[in-house]
């Protein structure tokens, strides 16, 4: 019952505001890749955005990309390496945005990559502008009177949407929110790189996360109101699961 | 490729966009593989964004770009009107890709075996860059390495710095965000100073230029009509002569340099509103005067064209 | 018995940790770390239960349990 740091997890302090995602969904994927003993074979793609500096937290090779670009790269790096593991840590602006044409195609190929989405409804690096994840009528930079769907259209599910490609083999949405839905994120990250193990397709896991500062909020309050606002607009659970 | 790299156990994909390919490239080479993409005018501008971050990563890649005409969706035909995007850098920031510009099909193939040896020496990108007519010639190709061209010593072992698993040591990252204090105008200086040393892989073929009074400088299709009119007006007792740059960058600039004084006219011949003819400006200064003949927009001069252009000017006194 | 260790240093003062522990015995402290921050805190650290709530929702890998077993070892280990 005794918990330490993962040994996928360098022991330094993040950069992260107080009460941020990030820090949580960095925490699950090190013990995850723990747990299945990949450290030495996994390659990992930063995003742009706060957790481009993933790279001085986790403990295994990671690399950049471009903005959106995570998908490309790791086709890259998977496909001349059938012998690794490779994941793609992305957020909203990320791979929803710049990169929706990536994801949706790597997606289609079937590339035996997992891929962890970081949505938290906005671009938290920037200073909180829009992302295409920004619920209804919620207020950013860019939407100053909240997101309205006649000028700025709906929030992207984006699971749902990569469900309907044969390519895609596992996805699902969790919160990391409560700690009930936090282990089942951690139950989730481990079947999305079993699924990669196993060459069954992509796999992505979409984590709704908590953007205190660009949200304007205490962490307290903003992860209470994920559970009001944010899992009824991006309702959890698994929307497809593949076998083979 | 698509047919033959997997016959080979190598691995062709295609992809969705050339922003994506660049990626791919990327990714590839990350991992310590030979990764090459091929496209034309647009599709390279897209790859700009990730031409940018290889260099800022020091990796190895090879880019070929068969020009056609711009700007915008342009035509299809020949052209060599994206010598700047190539040559001064597409992209943001501060680098530089060795250019090859191959005036054969033989130097087609030739040139990937040198663009690869390049790559790998010294960490950075290399463009083929090729035009319409070129890349679709069809001439006798013998298919074997270019001894005679290739780099000695090159190391294609990316053990030292690959990401390939942190099995056994540190973990690695391959980047080009640099944040901290003067990183990245010390990385910068690093880069420069690889540049300096890329500059030595200079290549150029010069025909007849040893008694010459007039020279063209071309490359690519360019050179080849060039040298058909070479023969003609030599006929007629003109001393004239050829500079083909093979490497675009680093330009034989020296050369030009060293030379400019012999000569009376230089011609810069290219298919573009003049681009090259820049670099052959900023190379003599004053010493020579240097007149420029371009076709654009897929038009191709012919050689009576150049000739009579060339009897022109290399006719006039200064 | 299961005994909960906060990291004053790592931890960010979010107080998620605070909402969910059952036993109620994390709390903010009354100093400032060294970023100038109010870290959480145990007031009684051996009235854990080991259930690792905190630490399932610490974004700050700021916590650590251990057991009456592992304590010996593992005490002070962040």
């Amino acid at each position: 019952m005794h918990y330490t740091r993962p040994t996928a997890l360098q022991d330094v302090a993040t950069h992260y505001c107080a009460g941020c995602g990030h820090g949580v969904a960095h925490r699950l994927i090190a013990e995850v890749v723990d747990e299945l003993g990949i450290r030495e074979r996994t390659l990992a793609v930063a995003p742009v955005g706060c957790a481009v500096l993933a790279y001085d937290y986790w403990n295994f090779d990671v690399t950049e990309a471009a903005h959106g670009r995570a998908p490309a790269v790791a086709t890259g790096m998977r496909r001349c390496n059938p012998d690794k593991v490779v994941f793609t840590y992305q957020g909203d602006g990320d791979l929803a945005a710049i990169g929706a044409g990536e994801i949706v195609n790597a997606a289609n190929r079937g590339e035996l990559i997992s891929v962890f989405f970081i949505n938290n409804a906005t671009y938290g690096m920037t200073g909180g502008q829009m992302a295409p994840t920004t619920m209804l009528h919620q207020r950013t930079t860019t939407s100053p009177r909240g997101r309205e769907t006649r000028a700025e259209g709906w929030p992207m599910k984006v699971v749902e949407m990569l469900a309907q490609l044969d390519g895609t083999a596992y996805a699902v949405r969790c919160a990391l929110d409560t700690p009930k839905n936090i282990r089942a994120a951690r139950a989730a990250i481990k079947k999305a790189f079993e699924v990669q193990l196993a060459g069954q397709g992509l796999a992505i896991v979409e984590l709704l996360s908590a953007c205190p500062v660009g949200w304007g909020m205490k962490p307290v309050e903003a992860i209470k109101a994920m559970a009001g606002t944010m899992t009824a607009q991006f309702p959890l659970g698994v929307v497809k699961q593949r076998e083979k | 490729m698509a047919r033959r790299m997997p016959e080979e156990g190598r691995v062709f994909v295609q992809s969705e966009s050339e922003l994506a390919a660049i990626s791919m490239v990327m990714g590839a080479a990350l991992t310590g593989a030979r990764a090459m993409t091929t496209s034309s005018s647009p599709g390279v501008s897209l790859m700009q964004e990730g031409i940018s971050y290889l260099c800022g990563c020091e990796l190895p890649a090879v880019i070929a770009n068969v020009v056609r005409g711009g700007p915008g969706l342009g035509n299809i035909m020949a052209a060599q009107s994206d010598y700047f995007q190539a040559v001064k850098g597409g992209g943001h920031g501060d680098y530089r890709l060795l250019v090859l510009a191959p005036a054969s099909v033989q130097e087609m193939y030739d040139f990937a075996y040198l663009a690869f040896d390049a790559a790998f020496a010294y960490r950075n990108p290399v463009m083929i860059l090729s035009d319409g007519l070129i890349g679709q010639m069809m001439e006798p190709v013998a298919f074997r390495a270019p001894q005679h061209l290739r780099i000695a010593g090159v190391n294609y072992d990316a053990s030292s710095w690959a990401l390939t698993g942190a099995m056994g040591r540190p973990p690695r990252s391959i980047k080009s965000l640099l944040l901290g204090d003067g990183v990245l105008e010390a990385h910068n200086r690093t880069l420069q100073e690889k540049y300096q040393r890329m500059s030595a892989q200079v290549r150029y073929e010069a025909l007849q230029t040893e008694d010459a009074e007039h020279i063209f400088v071309a490359y690519g299709i360019c050179a080849r009509i060039c040298q058909g009119a070479l023969a003609r007006l030599r006929g007629e007792g003109l001393r004239v002569g050829l500079l083909r740059p093979i490497t675009l960058w680093p330009f034989p600039s020296a050369w030009l340099r060293a030379h400019a004084a012999q000569l009376r006219h230089i011609m810069a011949v290219e298919l573009s509103c003049g681009q090259m003819v820049e670099d052959v400006r900023l190379a003599v200064g004053d010493t020579t005067r240097v007149a420029f003949h371009g076709r654009c927009g897929g038009g191709v001069m012919t050689v009576d064209e150049l000739c009579a252009e060339a009897r022109r000017v290399f006719t006039q006194e200064h | 018995m299961a005994h909960v260790l906060i990291d004053p240093q790592r931890c960010k003062g979010c107080h998620l940790c605070i909402q969910v522990c059952p036993k109620k015995i994390l709390q903010p402290s009354a100093q400032l770390n060294e970023r100038g921050l109010y870290p959480c805190e145990t007031s009684d650290a051996d009235a854990c239960i080991g259930c690792l709530q905190c630490v399932l929702v610490c974004p700050d890998v700021a916590i650590t349990v251990t057991d009456d077993d592992a304590r010996a070892t593992k005490q002070g280990t962040i």
